[in-house]
Order: C-alpha cells, then structure tokens, then sequence
C-alpha cells in the first residue's frame, strides 16, 4: 500500500496538492499552536511576556468536586425546614470561598446536587459554564445526528421519483442550505420572537387563542430546542442530496428482481435499499457529527450562550473566551478538550460500522 | 445611503485633494459608526474641510458598524493594520493604552482646558484620546404621566429615592395602561449594560471592581450593597415591571408609541422621544442610598501606536476639536458638546434648551466606569451576570462567579500594571 501511494501517483499528489496545502496553512498548522499554547497564560494582546503554566488551563476547565452536606438542625436536633417545608443545608458558599478547611472547594460552584436520605450531595465544578456547554453540546449532537439524518433519508426518498416538476421541490428543500446561517438565524429570532413571532401567531391561530405564547429563545427550557428545530430544518437539504447520490447508485436491476419476487415496499427498503445505503449512512452519521459539535453561529446570532447558559456550546465558548475575554490560552485548551472529543467519537463510529468480515 | 455619503466624501475629499496640492500624505481613520447616516456624513464633512485647510495631510474615513468595531480593532492590532487614527470608547480605552494600540496625544493642552471631564481618556497620567462629545442617561418620562399617577416630579437637588422610585414603578403598573412600566432597554447588549446599569449598582454602593486596588472585585461586585443590588434587580423582572428579553423594535419605537410609562435612555435617542411628545422630561437618575449616578464618557479620538505620522494625526484631532464640529455632533445626533461654548452654539444645549438638563446630568451624577485595561473583561462578566440574574439566576451565587472570574483575569494579567 504504502509504496503505492508514494510512487506512480505523482498526478494524484499534484491535485490533492493545492487542498493539502490551504489545510495545512489554515487547519493543521493553528491546530498545533493552538495545543502548545493550552500549556501557557497567552492572552490576545498583553504587554506582558507569555508564560509556561502547565495543566493549569485543563484543571481550571475540567475541575470537578463532590461536596455532600447534612441538613441544618436546631437546638433540639429537629431538621431546619424552610417554608416550603424542605430540610434546609448550609449555604455553599461558606465551603467554596475563603474556606481554608476546603482549599480543594475554593472557586468552585455548584453544577447539580441529588438528594441521599437526609443528606445532600452537590457536584461542584471549577467552571459550570464550560460544563453546561459540553452537556448542552452533547444533547445537541444526540438529537440532531439521529432526527436530521432520518428526515434527510425520507425527503430523499420522497423526491427520488419520477414525476413532473421533482425538481422544484429538490430545490426548495435545499433552499436553506444556500442561504448563510446567519442570515437564517436572523431570520428565525423573528419566527421565534416572544410577542408578535411568526411561530407565537401561527400557534395561536390554530388553537384558537388557547395556545399561551413562548418566548422561545428566552426561555432556558425552550431556548436550545429551538435552535435544535433551526438547525435540523437549515442543513437538512444537504444532506438530503446526499442521501439522494446515494439512492441512484443502486441498481434498478435490484429493484427489478425484488418486484418479480413480488416484495411489498417495505422489504424493498429493507433488503435493497438500506444495505445499498450502508456507506453513504456512515458517512452522513460522520459529518453531521462533525458538524452539530462545531454548533456556533446559531448561538451567536440567536441567543449568545442565555438564557441561564441553556444554550452555551463548546465552541461558542471557545470563541468567546479567546476573543471576547482576550483570553487565547483558555480558547485554545477548549478547542483541544473538543477535538479529542470529536476525534474519539468518530473512531468510535467508524468502529461501530466496519465492515464485519 | 451611508455608503453612498461615505462615496460622495470620498469622492469630495479626492477632488479636493486633487485641486490642492498632490503632496499630501494620506492618514488612514477608523470610526464606528457606520450604521448612523448622520454621524457619517459630519465625519465626512470635517475630513474634507481639514483636507482642504492643508496640504500636508489626506485623511480617509472609513467607517465600521458599531457591533463589529471593537473586534476589527483587535483583529487590526493582531495583525499590524492599525490606521493612523481611530476611534475608541471611553471606557475601553485603558486596555486599548496599556495593550499598546494606541499612543499619547500630541495635542495642545491649552486647546482642551475647558473640555468635560468625561471627554478626557487620560490613563496612566498622560491624554491618550478626546472625545467630540459626552452622553448621558436620564429616566425619560412625560408630565403628563407623572400628574396622571400622582407623582412629585424629580429634581437634581431631590432625585427620587429608592422607595419614590419603585411606587412610581407600582402605580405605573397597576394603571393597566403600559405593557411594561420600565424600559430599561435589555434589548441591547454590549456594552450598554455596564454603561446604563452599573451606576445603579454604584448608587447601592458597590462597584464592578475595587477603585482603591484595582486587582479585585471581592467584597464590591458580591458584598452585602451588591447583592441588595441584585435582588432589587430581579425583583424589578420578576414582579413584571420590566421584561428580561426585549423586542429590539420595542427598545427603538416602545416609548415614543405608548408602551412603557419610564425609560432609561441616553440623550442620542432624545431627540426621536422630543418629536413624539411635546411635555418630554429628562429626570435625574434616582438615588438609591449612595447617591444618584449614572455613566459617563463616550466614543473618543486617538492616534494609534503603530501610526508613521502621529504629528498628521494630532493634527487632525485638534482640528476636529472646533466649537462648530463639536455642534455640528450636538445638532446632528443630539450629543452632549465637550464645551459650554459649543454648548452655546447649539439648539438644544443652549441655555434654556431642550435638552440643557443632560448637560447639568453630567456634571453633576456622572461617573466613569473602572479606569482599568481589566475593565473590557469585568464588563462582558458583568452583562452576563446581569442577565442570568435577570432570568431568575441565584443572586450570590451569580455575583461570587462573577467575582471570580474578574480576579482569575486580573490575576493572569499580572494585575495589569497595578
């Protein structure tokens, strides 16, 4: 293999060349300045000399505390209940800040806690911000690689016929694609909007009035499913098209054999058309991947990170910190956290879809 | 539109230059304001006049919007393409200083003595940048209103107090007339929410960072005053006198249509609130324990440091220092001038003007904000944690994150120069 790719390929090197190349310069180089500078305090612009910090950035990124608290008791040893009639705790504060019996507390604060009998466990984290964006990242991901994949399949299939005018619906359903997500987000904040929005009016009409109005994007419980709808509507003609090149490399011959075996649809999709599908599936599964954890001009059009972090992700973090805060170092310690994450799960699928053989 | 004025600029100013003399070196200018047709075409308007006056200097505008201006900036900086001159905040100023994106003025001391303070971008001892013009912030409202509820009207001598304040705020909404009884303009982000709303946290007593170190933020930004501060700050969201997420339409137009009883603005948009109504009033910000304070400084001109002809530079400001430019900003757009003479020369800010009471708000309620290279972090922490406590967030909690993350950047600083 290896001598093969190395000689007689000559013309195959002089055309990948000019790609190779802009991805080194523009991917590959900042990639490895950017893990050298995780190790050091570099700041956008500062007079002040860059230094060697270590693991510095990855502990104040990654730090994470247990904490578990026995509820306040009175004088009689009765539980202190508050109006609501809950055991009522100390107040966290007194253990993260100038605490010097929990050095290991100081900074942190509280991520969630969970109830243990009487006793309260809290998960504290050096940055809840940066752990709210993995998780929100993460629910990201989960929903639209699944639903947009699925939905793409099923407009594919639906416009991969033979009937007059197909095309005008192929180019409406990949319309969104060609427009700029920003210019979409803008869009949708409109559609969003929490008084007089296109989506508020719509369901309002079609209840009767029953229906309250949302503020879609001001609500920390609707805020990322919104731009998770957004975002599956906006790239879903994509990957659609590519569904579609998918379908029309398979045999009519296929489907030929499978219609005199007197197969109904459904066999037909099952045994000829999915296995046929195999590869292109892999490869949307890859780079919706790919593209949902990279989820940051939504967010920053939309809603910057709020209400309440509901909507912060890890890039939109990694821009905000090393841009916004002039904070480079801590950018680029995120941009590494996300690429071993990324890196990992795409091993991982490509594991889970090898070919069993 | 503001392309085609910036083209007719451009175009005036190379005919000019083209009748003139063919020596002029070209300066390079910056400025924010591209969204303002107005502000623009002065711009454009005293370029061609100072190219025009001499003929060793061309300089060429152009103009950003305002959003993206800080950041081309900082990009510009990163990349060594800094113009000759650019325009700064007032407030960002120190850390553009202490960065090294700008250099000190060279200007005639004696040709800004009567200048306002807040005009004056002096960080470290030395002039690093001046501005045309100051802004204010008052809690506009109509006479008629405040006979409608029953409520005495504010004076600078006898601002309203807290409780004066939120009974007027309680009997706004309790007329049924107003969809909110404040606008407090949370529809704007950026760098409003320190500039509009930190001087209500100073008037409890706190501060965004210690003034008398500048290396911390613990005890001011989460100390008892901040966190009264903070609860008083949700409570206005959440007993529905204000809305947390506001309709940027709302912010524009809200007021002049009849939708808010209050609104805390600054005088760039009072001159739009003066055409709606004819009984407008510009009251004094209240006074919640520590005095009544509102923001000061404003967008200011500096020379920046990688500038080859910071003489032309220089230059060029001081020509724009001018009482009839310094009107022409205060006409235009309804900016407070930096002089009592431009003052003078001005429809509103004449004595007995309409909007004269700005220029007494000035001076007599305005505080810069922290003077400190660390105030451009303190501030994005500080928006956010005015809104997540906005939306319901855990007061102390927030503050103590917020005090946080202020020290950890002063401290990766090296206390930025303290």
């Amino acid at each position: 293999m290896a001598s093969k790719f190395t000689r007689s390929n000559r013309i195959g090197w002089l055309m990948a060349g000019p790609a190779a190349f802009l991805i080194a310069v523009f991917v590959v180089l900042p990639f490895i300045f950017a893990v050298g500078l995780s190790f050091t305090n570099q700041r956008l612009i500062s007079p002040n000399p860059t230094q060697f910090v270590g693991l510095a950035n990855y502990e104040q990124l990654l730090g994470l505390g247990l904490l578990t608290l026995e509820p306040e008791r009175d004088a009689a040893g009765q539980l202190a209940r508050d109006d609501a009639g809950a055991p009522k705790y100390p107040a966290l504060r007194g253990y993260t800040r100038n605490n010097p019996d929990y050095p290991q507390f100081a900074g942190m604060r509280e991520w969630f806690s969970f109830q243990q009998g009487d006793s309260r466990t809290y998960v504290l984290a050096r940055d809840v911000v940066f752990m709210k964006a993995i998780v929100n990242t993460f629910v990201f991901v989960l929903v639209v690689a699944p639903v947009q994949a699925g939905l793409a399949l099923v407009l594919a299939l639906l416009i991969n016929q033979r009937l007059r005018g197909i095309n005008l619906f192929r180019a409406i359903y990949f319309m969104p694609v060609v427009v700029s997500i920003v210019v979409v987000s803008l869009l949708w904040r409109f559609i969003y909007d929490g008084n007089s929005g296109l989506l508020n009016n719509l369901l309002g009409a079609l209840s009767f009035g029953a229906f309250p109005k949302v503020d879609w994007l001001g609500n920390p419980s609707t805020a990322l499913g919104a731009i998770i709808a957004m975002s599956i509507w906006q790239a879903v003609g994509f990957h659609m098209v590519i569904w579609l090149s998918g379908l029309q490399t398979i045999s009519p011959t296929l489907y030929e054999a499978a219609a005199i075996e007197g197969s109904s649809r459904w066999q037909v999709f099952r045994y000829v058309t999915w296995p046929g599908l195999r590869n292109t599936a892999v490869l949307i599964l890859i780079v919706i991947t790919m593209q949902a954890f990279a989820l940051f001009s939504q967010i920053d059009v939309m809603t910057g990170g709020g209400p309440l972090d509901s909507t912060q992700t890890v890039v939109f973090q990694a821009v905000e910190r090393g841009y916004g805060k002039q904070d480079i170092s801590g950018g680029s310690t995120i941009s590494v956290i996300l690429f071993v994450i990324v890196l990992s799960i795409s091993l991982l699928q490509r594991w889970l879809t090898r070919e069993k053989n | 539109m503001s392309k085609i004025v910036f083209l007719t600029g451009a175009l005036l100013g190379t005919m000019l230059s083209a009748s003139g003399a063919f020596a002029q070196t070209t300066l390079s200018m910056w400025y924010h304001g591209a969204g303002s047709e107005q502000e623009v075409k002065i711009l454009n308007e005293i370029t061609a006049d100072f190219n025009a006056s001499q003929s060793d200097w061309k300089v060429e505008l152009q103009a950003f919007p305002q959003a993206a201006y800080n950041d081309s900036v900082v990009a510009g900086a990163l990349a060594g393409n800094l113009p000759d001159i650019i325009d700064v905040d007032g407030p960002v100023m120190p850390n553009w200083a202490w960065s090294g994106y700008l250099q000190p003025l060279a200007i005639d001391e004696s040709k800004i003595a009567n200048f306002l303070p807040g005009t004056k971008g002096i960080w470290n001892g030395k002039l690093y940048s001046i501005g045309l013009w100051d802004a204010a912030v008052s809690l506009v409202t109509r006479k008629s209103i405040l006979d409608e509820l029953g409520l005495r009207q504010p004076t600078l001598e006898q601002p309203w107090t807290k409780d004066e304040f939120m009974d007027a705020l309680a009997k706004a909404k309790a007329s049924g007339k107003y969809d909110y009884a404040l606008d407090l303009g949370t529809a704007s982000t950026g760098e409003w929410y320190p500039y509009a709303f930190s001087p209500f946290l100073q008037s409890f007593g706190g501060d965004m960072i210690d003034r008398t170190t500048y290396t911390t933020a613990e005890g001011v930004l989460n100390g008892d005053k901040a966190i009264a501060f903070g609860n008083w700050w949700q409570s206005l969201f959440a007993d529905g006198y204000a809305e947390a997420t506001q309709d940027p339409a709302a912010r524009d137009a809200g007021f002049n249509s009849g939708k808010y009883a209050f609104s805390w603005n600054g005088n760039w948009a009072a001159l739009g609130t003066l055409a709606a109504f004819d009984d407008v009033l510009f009251l004094p910000a209240p006074d919640f324990g520590n005095g009544p304070k509102i923001g000061a400084a404003s967008w200011q001109f500096g020379v920046s440091a990688k500038s080859a002809h910071p003489d032309g530079a220089s230059k060029f400001i001081e020509f724009a220092l001018q009482d009839k430019y310094l009107a022409a900003y205060s006409n235009g757009i309804g900016l407070i001038p930096a002089t009592a003479t431009a003052a003078a020369m001005t429809e509103n800010y004449k004595a007995g003007g309409k909007l004269a009471v700005f220029y007494d708000l000035s001076a007599k309620q305005a505080l810069v904000r922290p003077v400190t290279p660390g105030y451009v972090v303190a501030a994005k922490v500080f928006e956010k944690a005015l809104a997540d406590i906005a939306k319901g967030a855990d007061v102390g909690a927030t503050l103590d994150a917020a005090v946080d993350e202020i020290n950890a950047d002063i401290q990766k600083n090296g206390n930025y120069g303290f």
